[in-house]
């Protein structure tokens, strides 16, 4: 690879975070720590090695020894679980923050959508606040100026430009900030899932902008959970898994690839995941696809009845309720089921165990692969614990109520409605 | 090959720094990012590149600092006067405290306007970067702009400040020796001393909020060991001297000469003072640069 625009070479980063917990016998230990703390911490400022409040005790690598080369003109994707390692790639490439160890050689002037809106002062006036941000992200003023109008005119704003932000709507907050972003015109781009701004309008409107500044031959480094997204923008892709490259190489092959890590996370038994979230008394240990004769497993036929068994590590005596929602290939939410209402047609047994049973009796999804996520909430509302991926439906192409579906070329829906027509009689 | 190319674009963009030059080998600007260990350099030219986001912060921090205020920027002339009004009061009527031939109010109000500068500017620098925090996360550039722009917001405030004291000394029928063209020397030694104690709060600030509550503290003592409500000149040699190790002494009395022709025409204690404010500016400087990088994994 001969025109780098991105060098990295043995990346990593260490971040050091909260200390042990400390534990007082008396209560006059706790003071005499409390008192004690700012002169330690004055000695650490001093001798130069404070990072911060934290003790520093525990260390987690956020990027472990990445090392890729990027060429000039090319879009890459970075895919990942979330904290992967992504962002920190990200604040790294963008001088946000050091790398602990390794080099990085860029060559050309980079821009950053990290988030948009950063530096927007609600007191600003529209026009002010686009001068200042373009600053902030690196835009000249001859450059803005020269951009005012378009950047305006893409926000939709034109009326409120002498308004301050502070009495903008959120909609309208988020379109300027978007647009002053999308019209900075770096060599090299770092976009950290900024799209889903705005109305659904506004949303098309600025994928159609990503897609434009990403085909003028620039060097894009997009990091996003849309899978979808991701493969139409970049060519070549990198996925990380706990702040390593566990794949690299055309895109679709490293989106295979951590679609086939999720589901081999999935065949892994659920009490052993690492990557959940909540308090934890009570745990998901198992999640499984039942069909209409009571079998275990994918596939299942749209249509058809399914059924499922979400089960817990134990039954605590205080009413619990899980919430599960089923979600397409690009991480789009389809449909929720929650335990917490109560339906006519709800029945208890006793035979259960520590199971709960939700029951579909026609299964009314586009046939492809989806993705069940997992949560559960104790009687006050507290997450107690939530998996993503916690299993996958596969539904394959059927009939419903007569009616064939197959499966689509390019899937646009998620959702069947069972139908009739009523069409004229040619006869 | 690949090292003599990045070589050649090196040497190139120390010409040619990045501009509006069209997309090609030669213009693109080269960053290097590696670990940095211990005390690294001060990147001057690299704040110089970021000239013009260093106007604009200026521009926001002037434009924002009275929004929704009723008075206005009327609160820059507010602060010293009311100061000036109970000093007066205090410690010219009660006190009878000695003001080197010059009407109290006009002493004190005079000493005020580059104090209430230079407080202004090291309370506002000290938590610049914490007020910008989410900026600090999400986006590069010099992290010293933010404290130096700060200061330099408040140069609106000292000249509003400052022409209320024209007004006065015509009222008092005092008028401005030929010394008054060193004045502006002063307002800059008032500003690199504000700016080095700014770096090294600032800097603090970050990592320990404790920062927040000592800088009203150590502005309100600092008020009293200088020489605002009281002349310098109770004090003899070589006692003087020493006292210009408070930099704000030097500027103080420097401004009372240049203005209103005081007996304190600069010697050593300005001297020593204009010593200890740049090794102030330089040190916190350099502090602010070793802290920086930790700046956006702290907040």
């Amino acid at each position: 690879m001969d025109d780098v625009a991105i060098r990295i070479e043995g990346i990593s980063k260490q971040y050091f975070i909260g200390g042990k917990q400390k534990s007082f016998d008396r209560f006059g230990d706790q003071v005499v720590d409390i008192l004690g703390s700012p002169f330690r911490r004055a000695g650490k400022l001093l001798r130069g090695q404070a990072t911060g409040a934290a003790e520093l005790d525990e260390s987690i690598w956020a990027l472990k020894n990445i090392t890729f080369d990027i060429s000039f003109g090319e879009a890459i994707g970075i895919i990942g679980s979330n904290g992967a390692g992504k962002s920190t790639l990200l604040k790294i490439l963008s001088q946000i923050t050091d790398p602990t160890e390794g080099y990085i050689d860029i060559y050309g002037r980079v821009g950053s959508l990290l988030e948009v809106g950063t530096g927007f002062h609600p007191e600003l006036t529209g026009r002010e606040n686009i001068f200042l941000n373009g600053a902030i992200l690196g835009m000249g003023q001859a450059e803005i100026k020269s951009k005012f109008d378009q950047i305006v005119e893409f926000a939709e704003i034109d009326k409120f430009i002498d308004t301050p932000v502070k009495h903008y709507s959120s909609g309208m907050y988020v379109r300027l900030a978007f647009s002053v972003a999308a019209h900075l015109d770096p060599e090299i781009l770092l976009v950290d899932e900024v799209l889903a701004v705005g109305d659904a309008k506004f949303q098309r409107k600025s994928l159609g902008k990503m897609n434009d500044v990403t085909k003028k031959g620039r060097t894009v480094l997009f990091v996003s959970h849309n899978m979808a997204l991701i493969q139409a923008f970049c060519e070549r892709g990198i996925y990380l898994e706990e702040g390593r490259i566990a794949a690299i190489g055309p895109m679709n092959e490293v989106i295979n690839t951590y679609l086939k890590t999720l589901e081999k996370k999935e065949s892994q038994d659920l009490s052993i995941r690492q990557d959940r979230k909540g308090k934890g008394d009570v745990k998901l240990t198992a999640v499984e696809v039942v069909d209409g004769e009571g079998v275990a497993g994918n596939p299942i036929k749209v249509g058809q009845p399914v059924s499922f068994k979400l089960t817990l590590s134990e039954l605590p005596k205080k009413d619990i309720w899980c919430r599960f929602s089923l979600k397409d290939e690009i991480g789009h939410s389809v449909v929720a089921f929650n335990s917490k209402t109560a339906g006519a047609e709800d029945t208890y047994s006793d035979k259960l165990g520590n199971s709960y049973i939700c029951k579909v009796e026609e299964l009314l999804l586009i046939p492809g692969r989806y993705r069940i996520d997992v949560s559960i909430y104790g009687s006050g509302g507290e997450e107690q614990d939530s998996i993503d991926a916690a299993a996958f439906l596969d539904v394959l192409p059927g009939d419903v109520r007569g009616r064939p579906l197959g499966i689509p070329k390019r899937k646009q829906t998620n959702v069947y409605f069972p139908h009739k027509w009523v069409k004229p009689d040619y006869s | 090959m690949a090292r003599i190319r990045n070589e050649r674009i090196e040497q190139l963009n120390s010409k040619n720094v990045a501009g509006d030059n069209p997309p090609g080998i030669e213009n693109r600007v080269h960053v290097h990012i590696e670990p940095s260990k211990g005390w690294v350099s001060l990147r001057l030219g690299e704040l110089w590149n970021y000239r013009e986001l260093f106007y604009f912060f200026i521009w926001r921090d002037i434009k924002i600092r009275y929004k929704q205020t009723v008075l206005g920027a009327s609160w820059a002339v507010i602060q010293p006067l009311f100061t000036m009004v109970i000093f007066s009061l205090f410690f010219g009527r009660l006190a009878n405290v000695p003001s080197d031939g010059i009407p109290y109010p006009i002493f004190s109000y005079a000493g005020l306007v580059p104090w209430t500068f230079f407080a202004n500017g090291l309370l506002q620098s000290s938590n610049s970067l914490v007020n910008n925090s989410n900026m600090l996360k999400k986006i590069y550039f010099p992290r010293l702009i933010l404290p130096i722009s700060s200061v330099f917001a408040g140069i609106v405030d000292f000249v509003l400040a400052f022409l209320v004291l024209l007004l006065m000394m015509a009222f008092f029928r005092i008028y401005p020796t030929g010394n008054i063209v060193w004045l502006p020397l002063f307002l800059l030694l008032a500003l690199v001393t504000s700016l080095g104690v700014g770096f090294w709060f600032s800097a603090m600030n970050a990592q320990f909020r404790d920062i927040r509550y000592i800088v009203p503290f150590v502005v309100q003592a600092w008020l009293f060991i200088t020489p605002i409500a009281y002349p310098s000149s109770l004090l003899s040699e070589p006692w003087k001297t020493l006292y210009g190790l408070n930099p704000m002494a030097g500027v103080v009395e420097g401004f009372r000469w240049a203005l209103l022709g005081t007996d304190t025409e600069p010697g050593s204690m300005t001297a020593v003072s204009a010593v200890v404010a740049v090794v102030l500016l330089i040190s916190g400087a350099y502090y602010f640069r070793r802290m920086e990088k930790s700046f956006a994994d702290v907040m």
